[in-house]
């Protein structure tokens, strides 16, 4: 995938500024000829802990190491990286990371997540990533309550060419789902991904109008939404857990989009996620330009994370 | 997995206490947990190395070792340090004369600037001040129409240029016009930017050469994890912030990046953001802080509480006697004056979790004590100290002398007993083992169930079945003494 390069290319840069000021790299610490031993797993898990990967599972993966290390299956430090690969890799079968389709479009997608994690963003960038391949695309504007979010979104219709269903601010944001399934059907989309505003997963009230959002879509269009996409801000830690958890109760997510990975932040956390809620991830965003979205690859996820 | 931490914490802390002396290896073992439970606050790792260390260094000083209550003194100097860390408290924003006083807000993409933007304008304006918002953001999508319908919500004039790309203008035009419509503070929202990317950066840089900002705060997400220090650092490097303000506390994020963020910039935090409506931003409070990040409440508050009230070196005392069952109705006395004062505090303690169970049923009423106190005052030295001694008449007189009756004296006297006993078997163990006991002590009939407007008060359903087996069996036997 020639497209993977850039994004290596991208993470790389941004990590290599921070690399100087906060810790070393792995690599730095696997050199060449060196034999594991407990100090050298010690230093690893400062990095996977680093990556916002967790106590919980970065202990485990530590085991992992530890056991087949005793087993001798591996010996030098050199084999740590394609061994974490290998284990971290298999959390995302292929199957897992493909968009779900109708069997008769629409295709719906709906996009949640905390406020100011890239949903909207995420949305242009979606609706750009399928027109390109082809697809006739139109975007519900369901984020009512944010000051200008609608014209946001309004901007990136205009900015990717593809339609949108908008109301007026402070509307009932099922109202805008239910007239975008309309259009949706009507003018023969191929998909509808609807934005929503952003919401802490404490907050119930909210959660519960997500849900009903969810259903006058389910209501609407059979089998919709296709997807539920998370949007999560890899910049952030532990507490994502408890977004994908609450998420997941209201309105059932099927993907993670990862954006903002153009930081140095690693979003080890969507290895927890996977992990303890398994949820797999979907997207990464790489920028705020239409085109800064790739479909997840593992493995070169995993290449960054220990670069 | 936020209780079974704080459930840990709470193993750490008993454990300590009930050992009486602690070790070395007691306060490491202490610290492994205090560690984990930072990481899992999103505390930077670095961060959390260098404070363990200096934690253990403090709690290895005699201070620990000697004390009484070796977990509840840990938890106290792990929370003081943090406390300290985060602290001081300096909400104030420093106004320059003449006018105007011009903030900048800067930081990564999606923190809450614009609308920190927008609730420090509100903040300004119930100051007396009259501040000008500028809309500096010329990157993200309507972002200026966001900042222009928060001022109109407000009624704070925003200055923005919807044809200019140039944010180092834009800033200077709004310094200029607030200058010229006297408006004394300047809030200028600037767009989002990773602290990476060395042109926005940059940028940014000549926005702060051209307009000079009096303060420059830092706007970061409350849920941001390991990577809080770069950013920070980086931020800091370029700009020399004034202050942070942390955003999004509202939700249950632990929030140790305000931890992490103080570490690397040393730059106080100004404010917190707790909701998306303008009025929502607050003064930071380092204390409070300091026990969300150790995933405790104010744990630490309440253990200061419980140890003014629980004089250590009475309980020393008190440990001995009950440890050798020589408990006397004094002594009973004391313990039920302390538990009517840790009484006051079990709304506070009920919202810790695990600790908040052992307090129900702990309800001791004021008019409950004070019969206590009067029966036990009726009795002779003798009498109190040893409790056998009073028969059928010494109890009619003593009921006679508090203005009760001879069954409320034999109740006491029973609950007394047993309390006695409980204690023997209960010394020794560690403050929360404590706990549990005096919730049994609550539990237990103080009058053999005989009267009902004497009773301790109790709560579930359970424990009111078995107050009915014991008021039966109570009610019976006095009769038959009587
Ligand atoms: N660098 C970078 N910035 C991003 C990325 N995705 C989104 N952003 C930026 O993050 C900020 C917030 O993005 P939005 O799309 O408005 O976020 P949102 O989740 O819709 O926010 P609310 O609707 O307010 O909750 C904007 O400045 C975006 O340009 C990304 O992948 N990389
Ligand atoms: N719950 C909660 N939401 C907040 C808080 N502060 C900001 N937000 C929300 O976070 C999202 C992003 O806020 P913005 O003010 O647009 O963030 P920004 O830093 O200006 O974003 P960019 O300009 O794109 O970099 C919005 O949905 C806000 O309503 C807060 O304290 N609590
Ligand atoms: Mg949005
Ligand atoms: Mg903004």
């Amino acid at each position: 995938m020639a497209l993977f390069s850039r994004t290596i290319e991208k993470l790389k840069n941004g990590l290599r500024k921070s690399r100087d000021k906060i810790g070393n790299s792995l690599k730095t610490v696997l050199t060449l000829g060196r034999k594991i031993d407990e100090e050298l797993l010690e230093q690893l898990e400062e990095q996977l802990i680093t990556a916002d990967i967790g106590v919980e599972t970065s202990m485990q993966i530590i085991d992992d190491l530890r056991s087949a290390w005793k087993e001798k299956k591996i010996a030098a430090a050199e084999d740590i990286i394609p061994f974490l690969k290998q284990d971290l890799i298999a959390c995302w079968p292929e199957r897992d990371r493909q968009l779900k389709m109708a069997d008769q479009p629409p295709t719906v997608v709906m996009i949640t997540g905390v406020n100011g994690c890239g949903k909207t963003t995420s949305v242009g960038k979606l609706s750009y990533w399928l027109s390109q391949q082809g697809h006739k695309v139109v975007l519900g504007a369901c984020d009512t309550f944010r000051a200008a979010a609608v014209e946001q979104l309004s901007i990136w219709s205009k900015r990717c060419d593809v339609q949108i269903v908008k109301h007026q601010q402070d509307s009932d944001p099922a109202a805008v789902a239910f007239d975008a399934c309309e259009a949706a059907l009507a003018r023969k989309t191929d998909f509808l991904i609807v934005d929503t505003a952003g919401r802490l997963h404490t907050q119930q009230n909210l959660m519960r109008e997500l849900t009903k959002i969810r259903d006058v879509i389910a209501r609407k269009i059979p089998e919709a939404p296709h997807e539920v996409i998370q949007v999560l801000d890899a910049t952030t830690g532990q507490n994502a857990i408890n977004q994908a958890k609450m998420f997941t109760q209201a309105v059932n997510v099927s993907g993670i989009m990862l954006a903002k990975l153009d930081g140095t932040a690693k979003g080890g956390i969507v290895i927890a996620i996977r992990n303890q809620i398994n949820i797999p991830v979907k997207f990464i965003g790489i920028g705020e330009g239409p085109e800064d979205i790739e479909p997840f690859d593992p493995e070169s996820f995993v290449e960054a994370l220990f670069s | 997995m936020f209780d079974s931490l704080t459930q840990k914490f709470n193993n750490v802390f008993r454990s300590l206490s009930g050992r009486g002396r602690i070790t070395e290896d007691n306060v490491r073992d202490a610290m492994r947990q205090v560690r984990t439970a930072l990481l899992e606050a999103d505390v930077n790792f670095k961060v959390v190395k260098d404070f363990c260390e200096s934690v253990t260094q403090k709690a290895l000083g005699a201070e620990v070792i000697k004390s009484l209550h070796p977990g509840q003194m840990m938890i106290k100097i792990v929370n003081d340090e943090l406390t300290q860390l985060m602290g001081p408290v300096d909400s104030r924003i420093y106004y320059v004369s003449p006018g105007p006083t011009v903030i900048l807000l800067a930081g990564l993409q999606g923190s809450g600037k614009t609308t920190t933007a927008g609730k420090l304008a509100k903040y300004l304006v119930s100051k007396g001040k009259k501040p000008l918002l500028v809309a500096d953001d010329l990157q993200r999508p309507a972002a200026i129409l966001q900042l222009q319908t928060l001022g109109e919500q407000l009624g704070v004039p925003v200055h923005c240029d919807f044809d200019s790309k140039d944010p180092v203008k834009v800033a200077v035009k709004g310094v200029h016009v607030a200058r010229s419509s006297d408006r004394d503070v300047v809030v200028l929202d600037t767009a989002g930017r990773l602290h990476i990317d060395a042109d926005l950066m940059d940028e940014l840089g000549r926005v702060c050469k051209a307009v000079t900002p009096h303060q420059i705060y830092l706007v970061c997400d409350s849920m941001t994890g390991q990577d809080a220090v770069n950013s920070a650092k980086e931020f800091n490097d370029q700009l020399e912030l004034d202050g942070v303000i942390l955003t999004k506390l509202d939700g249950d994020a632990r929030g140790g990046a305000a931890l992490s963020v103080k570490a690397v910039t040393g730059k106080p935090i100004k404010f917190i953001g707790v909701g998306e409506k303008l009025d929502k931003l607050e003064e930071f409070h380092p204390d409070r802080m300091a026990g969300r990040i150790l995933g405790m409440g104010d744990v630490v508050s309440l253990v200061e509480k419980a140890q003014e009230q629980f004089d250590a070196e009475e309980a020393e005392k008190l440990q001995q006697k009950m440890a050798k069952g020589q408990l006397t109705f004094d002594d009973f006395l004391k313990q039920m004056q302390m538990m009517k004062k840790m009484g006051g505090m079990k709304d506070i303690m009920k919202l810790i979790p695990g600790i908040g169970s052992q307090m129900a049923g702990m309800d001791v009423d004021d008019g409950e004590i004070k019969r206590i106190e009067a029966i036990v005052h009726s009795m002779t030295k003798k009498e109190r100290q040893n409790p056998d001694l009073i028969d059928a008449s010494r109890r009619r007189r003593i009921a006679r002398g508090s203005g009760t009756e001879p069954h409320d004296v034999s109740g006491l006297v029973k609950t007394f007993n047993q309390t006695r006993q409980m204690m023997k078997t209960m010394s020794g163990m560690g403050m929360m083992g404590r706990m549990k006991a005096m919730k049994q002590l609550g539990n237990m009939d103080m009058f053999g169930g005989k009267v009902p407007q004497m009773k301790i008060k109790q709560r579930s359903k359970r424990k009111k079945v078995d107050r009915k087996k014991k008021a039966k069996g109570g009610q019976s036997r006095s009769k038959g003494r009587r």
